[in-house]
């Protein structure tokens, strides 16, 4: 019920007072109101829920963290093989 | 998809969990509050690649499960009458009421109808306006910008047809209740991504230094929610208690203002029913006064409808974290996804429908009933 997934913003729309996008989820597009994420723009993501975007991902901030994740992981499968026992 | 697949990537999984077991050194029961939650870990059996002394136990956060029956009730009431078009959320369709529930009225002729979006039963109600479209506004703080907009749009464009039945649900007063209990045996939260997304994660501050608990606000993908295991871990072993954020790619500190403000201008806060739980002080949302005419409760004057719930269900102390699912004599025997007894086996996100889906067979395997 609160799922919200990430898409990219292909284009924006005005239309009577709303800004409305399209955005694209892996092989599907669909619309978004982005009223509550107005400084959003094309070619950005957006967190995506009922038909509204509640947020810009911050690509910079998933970058980060996902190397700090995917250096733990090499440290970890390489601390892993010289743990005999887990 | 982008941001999805990198946090579902099976070799950092299995190292998180590594990292776990090497940091923890007594037993834990640490909660998430979101079904969404839930799901992935049942989805991904991460309780499985987790060490046994980190337990994870399951809260009241799936907005379809905690709906009082008496809503269900003025649901399928108001439904049942010709001149409307009910619509609604696809999963509210099969809660059962106390006698019926929506899908049953919908096969009887009633005008049901499911939606993607709330605007989408805004544009019903601009392509029907002879005809009563209400619709069923459930949700947490994360769903409330979205139905605030559905009812501040529908005052704008005067769609006097337009109203919508509220069950709005608030997180923080939930944790409080579940923390405040004598039974609380959660020693540590994960705070659920999207609500904070919406509502930021400063009203959880409180909650963990009224109690000394820590509390992450954690995503949705296998890394995320293995990840805020691990900080919350981290915590507890180092004796702290504080709010910390996984979630950063999607979560700041504030929140989402513009959608804070428009909820706050269309709903207030009020008390408010929980299915297995009952009234928890505070922890609702409610349409204010000036929007009385869109309000479906006023409008079809359903307010008094009350309802019990069934006895043979334990859906309370499963929602509070105290029993499991497999804990109920009627699980997949009585109470199944195609003909449940209470609302956790009725949505996806449901604690018993998730053990349902991904672990019956291991349950069985287990305790063999």
């Amino acid at each position: 019920m609160c799922l919200a997934v990430p898409g990219k913003i292909l284009e924006t729309e005005e239309h009577e007072g709303n800004r409305i996008a399209k955005v694209q989820f892996g092989g599907i597009t669909r619309q978004a109101f982005l009223n509550f994420v107005p400084e959003a723009e094309v070619g950005e993501y957006v967190m995506v829920h009922v038909g509204f975007a509640i947020s810009r991902v911050d690509a910079a901030e998933a970058a980060r963290t996902y190397q700090l994740l995917e250096a733990m992981g090499l440290l970890e499968s390489e601390l892993g093989r010289e743990e005999p026992v887990s | 998809m982008k941001y999805i697949d990198e946090y579902r990537d099976e070799r950092i999984v299995r190292s998180l969990a590594a990292l776990v077991a090497r940091r923890v050194t007594r037993p834990c029961n640490l909660m998430e509050i979101c079904g969404g939650q839930t799901h992935t870990i049942m989805r991904y059996g991460l309780d499985e690649l987790l060490p046994s002394q980190v337990r994870l136990v399951h809260g009241p956060g799936c907005p379809v499960c905690v709906t009082p029956l008496e809503t269900v009730d003025k649901a399928i009431e108001i439904a049942s009458r010709p001149d409307v078009i009910f619509v609604s959320y696809g999963d509210m369709l099969r809660v059962p009421g106390s006698r019926l529930d929506l899908f049953r009225v919908k096969a009887a002729g009633g005008d049901v109808r499911i939606v993607y979006s709330p605007m989408d039963a805004v544009k019903l109600a601009r392509a029907h306006r002879g005809r009563q479209v209400v619709f069923f506004g459930i949700g947490f703080e994360t769903t409330a910008p979205a139905n605030a907009m559905a009812v501040w749009e529908a005052r704008r464009e005067g769609l006097d047809n337009f109203s919508m039945l509220v069950s709005h649900v608030l997180v923080p007063p939930a944790i409080r209740l579940l923390l405040g209990s004598p039974h609380n045996l959660v020693q540590g939260f994960i705070a659920p991504g999207h609500v904070c997304t919406v509502m930021g994660y400063q009203q959880y501050e409180a909650l963990s230094r009224d109690f000394h608990v820590p509390i992450v606000v954690g995503g949705f993908e296998p890394a995320d929610l293995l990840e805020a295991v691990s900080m919350l871990v981290a915590q507890l072993e180092d004796g702290r208690a504080e709010v910390e954020n996984q979630y950063v790619r999607s979560v700041s500190y504030e929140g989402n203002l513009p959608a804070q403000r428009l909820v706050e201008s269309v709903f207030e806060v009020g008390d408010r029913k929980w299915r297995g739980i009952g009234v928890i002080p505070q922890s609702g949302l409610r349409l204010r006064a000036e929007f009385a005419r869109h309000d479906a409760e006023q409008v079809f004057g359903v307010g008094d409808i009350s309802a019990e719930e069934p006895p043979e269900c334990i859906s309370a102390e499963v929602l509070q974290g105290l029993k499991r699912p497999t804990d109920c004599p009627e699980f997949a025997r009585g109470c199944t996804p195609e003909n449940p007894m209470g609302a956790l086996m009725v949505s996806a996100e449901g604690a018993c429908a998730a053990y349902y889906h991904y672990r019956r067979h291991s349950i069985h395997e287990v305790s063999p009933c």
